[in-house]
């Protein structure tokens, strides 16, 4: 059964906390949306930027386990991210460490819960927990791998008006 | 013109990676303030608050006005566009990210509900 109902996703970054919170509801019960972040043949369905491929090192969605992967971009510039699970609780909190290999004494933890909203839907609210402002300032504006140019484009724009 | 936007982007960044100029930005969200009046929480020089002013104004943070006695610092309103513009962007690219996990879960439905028939068909 296909859904054609948008839930937008809302983010919350507090002005003096390290973190940002991301919430976001599905017409899919809790249980298959975990499932989508556990089984690397679906996480490389949606996780990776769009035209990115995603090459999964290791992904062991367990208690105590670890996962590892690549995004590839179209030139073969490649982005390594790695990060433990902390703690795997089926089908309701996934917590779970993140790091990108090009800035490895940043870590982010990040503690997904799920709600059951009845009806076969449910809400992902995800919390990602850093070490200081500059590490939350630097995850908000880098957008990692994409969107740098598209950024710098509206940094034009913003710039040009502050001039 | 996109090696400027760069290289703006690198000094806002270095202006705000200081603890002490971060926190004079919160200071100055508040409100305007003289330098001496952002140097007196800190065990710091007016001088050394002098010299985290003058990095803030490169950056385009931080302007001040031209009351002649006074000189108060004023954030300059951009700053905070910047940061509704990052967070936006943070934004956007989760929820492009999940109307992707949305193909992938209506795809899983119709495998689940396939499954969860042949199970309900057991089961009776």
């Amino acid at each position: 059964m296909s859904s054609t109902t948008h839930h937008e996703t809302t983010i919350e970054a507090v002005a003096d906390l390290p973190l940002i919170r991301i919430v976001r509801e599905f017409d899919a019960p809790r249980e298959n949306v975990f499932r989508a972040h556990i089984d690397p043949d679906l996480v490389t369905q949606w996780l990776g930027p769009r035209g990115l491929e995603m090459k999964v090192d290791h992904y062991d969605g367990v208690t105590g386990g670890s996962y590892r992967y690549t995004h590839v971009e179209p030139d073969g510039t490649e982005h390594k991210f790695y990060g433990s699970f902390h703690e795997m609780r089926f089908p309701e909190r996934m917590v779970q460490t993140f790091t990108w290999e090009g800035y490895p004494d940043g870590v982010s933890l990040d503690t997904a819960q799920l709600d059951d909203l009845g009806d076969g839907r449910c809400r992902l609210t995800v919390t990602s927990l850093v070490d200081s402002l500059e590490a939350r300032d630097m995850m908000l504006s880098s957008g990692m791998d994409v969107g740098i140019n598209e950024g710098y484009e509206r940094l034009d724009e913003l710039l040009a008006r502050q001039a | 013109m996109r090696d400027d936007a760069g290289d703006e982007l690198s000094r806002v960044f270095a202006a705000l990676a200081d603890p002490t100029r971060r926190d004079m930005v919160a200071r100055l969200a508040v409100g305007d303030a003289t330098v001496n009046e952002l140097a007196a929480p800190y065990d710091v020089s007016v001088q050394a608050v002098s010299k985290h002013i003058k990095v803030l104004e490169e950056a385009g943070l931080v302007s001040r006005t031209r009351d002649a006695q006074r000189r108060p610092c004023r954030l300059e309103p951009g700053v905070f566009d910047l940061m509704t513009k990052w967070i936006e962007r943070y934004r956007r690219e989760a929820e492009d990210r999940y109307q992707r996990l949305d193909e992938v879960l209506a795809r899983m439905d119709d495998r689940e509900s396939a499954g969860t028939d042949q199970q309900a068909g057991a089961a009776s």
